[in-house]
């Protein structure tokens, strides 16, 4: 299991988080790589589509990353992610996915540290996890 | 239920009489038995084809974004409609949604007392070929070849109809009251907490299953009043959400995302369960969202035309507890 690669998508908001991530890159913390991030405008630019195709496509791990309450660039998008979320996640639950998979994190542009902190311990969880096998059947 | 019918027919002549509606929907015998179809009439057409029984299981609010253009334009008369606690439901839905204008709606409203699934039925009858069908105020009578068989309709109804809080219209401009079952309704729904209930993996199982019998047909989506959208994500080819397979996956995929769209919009009527070809138990999946809704904000979809759905707005005192919970 210790060299499994796990496979993880980060959406990170461009006014928030991903220049989080930019300033967790420029600050040269180690950050075990085995994620991908994509960049969104809006964190409640995110639709489930996006988060059950990447599981899909065979991604271990999903992470959606946005501006903290309040902060939002687009005054309330990342409160609509919050109930999206919620919905989501609930309804993976209730199917019977395991929803560790999934996760929702605040991270500011000022928050490199809190960037890599929060992607590690998603790694070191996922790792735990083992490989996920909602990637297409047949 | 004669006598219904009856009223429905005597409103509607008066309507066109008085030029108030150009078109009504109701419901006509169907092609086949224990069905009705939808019914499209203009002033020309035989008013007296209308029928209301316990097979009126269609929710006509699905055809109305479809025929009105969301226009405020006072030169368009309005659609007059027959509509079912549940129809007039998905109509307040898409008010809000704005889809569609009240001031282009004549609304008949009739109070329900279930519709009786054809499915159950049928079930009862080992194929045999069915001659007619009778109805009075608590069974129903199929004839058969080889005599008659007597259903009581408490037994046989929808699922949906077994737990309908509402089944006297929300919104309506005349209503036509008819005998309604005194149902107790219960929040959850005892097939979702059995559901719930449910250890994970077995959850799994039963989603897969039930799904797995999906030939995506989509006929759930058509059923749908709240599924509105002029290109579905399910048909959407850039991006291209879902390929074209039947394939499990793609089943899946196709499922979930359609019960989310429904989140604080679902209204619990189950066209989707009857319209379904395969059987699938639909109902089970969207009653989660419902129940959930109603648990967590409080929220029923269509019951008040001033509320705003909980998906379309947020609040910054919003529970935060299920990001850090492990499950």
């Amino acid at each position: 299991m210790d060299n499994f690669k796990p496979r993880i998508i980060i959406f990170c908001c461009n006014w928030c988080s991903y220049a989080g991530a930019d300033l967790a890159g420029v600050s040269r913390l180690q950050i075990a790589p085995h994620f991908r991030v994509i960049r969104t405008m809006c964190s409640g630019r995110i639709e489930p589509e996006f988060v059950l195709k990447a599981f899909q496509n065979g991604v271990d791990g999903v992470m959606i990353t946005g501006c903290h309450p309040g902060d939002c660039h687009y005054i309330s998008g990342n409160y609509k992610t919050i109930r999206r979320y919620y919905f989501l996640k609930l309804l993976l639950s209730e199917f019977g996915v395991n929803t560790k998979r999934l996760k929702l994190h605040f991270i500011s542009a000022g928050e490199g540290i809190e960037f890599q902190k929060r992607v590690n311990e998603f790694i070191e969880e996922i790792k735990k996890l083992g490989s996920a096998d909602y990637a297409q059947k047949e | 239920m004669r006598q219904i019918e009856y009223e429905i027919i005597n409103t509607v002549e008066k309507l066109f009489a008085d030029k108030k509606i150009d078109i009504f929907i109701g419901y006509k015998k169907g092609t086949l038995s224990l069905q009705t179809s939808p019914y499209f009439l203009s002033e020309q057409d035989d008013v007296r084809k209308l029928v209301w029984n316990s097979f009126c299981s269609n929710n006509l609010a699905v055809f109305i974004p479809r025929i009105i253009p969301n226009s405020k334009s006072k030169e368009s008369k309005p659609v007059g409609i027959l509509c079912k606690g549940c129809d007039s439901r998905s109509l307040v839905g898409l008010i809000k949604e704005k889809q569609i204008n009240r001031d282009n709606l004549f609304i008949i409203g009739i109070s329900c007392p279930g519709i009786v699934d054809r499915r159950k039925i049928l079930s009862r009858l080992d194929g045999k070929e069915i001659i007619g069908i009778d109805e009075d105020a608590d069974s129903i009578v199929v004839k058969l070849k080889d005599g008659e068989k007597r259903f009581e309709k408490e037994e046989y109804l929808c699922e949906s109809c077994l737990n309908c809080a509402h089944p006297t219209p929300s919104i309506y401009d005349v209503l036509i009251r008819g005998a309604v079952y005194s149902l107790q309704a219960i929040t959850p729904d005892p097939i979702t907490k059995d559901f719930s209930s449910k250890p994970r993996e077995e959850r799994w199982k039963i989603f897969e299953t039930e799904v797995s019998k999906c030939i995506r047909c989509y006929a759930c989506r058509d059923a749908c009043p709240n599924c509105y959208c002029k290109e579905c994500f399910a048909e959407q080819t850039k991006p291209q959400w879902l390929g074209v397979s039947k394939g499990l996956s793609e089943v899946i995929f196709y499922h979930i995302v359609r019960i989310l769209h429904q989140a604080g919009r679902c209204v619990d009527c189950g066209a989707c369960v009857r319209a379904c070809p395969m059987d699938i138990n639909l109902r089970l999946f969207t009653r989660v969202m419902v129940d959930e809704v109603k648990e967590r904000f409080g929220y029923e979809p269509g019951i008040s035309l001033k509320d705003t759905p909980p998906l379309a707005t947020f609040s910054a005192d919003d529970k935060q507890e299920f990001m850090t919970e492990p499950e």
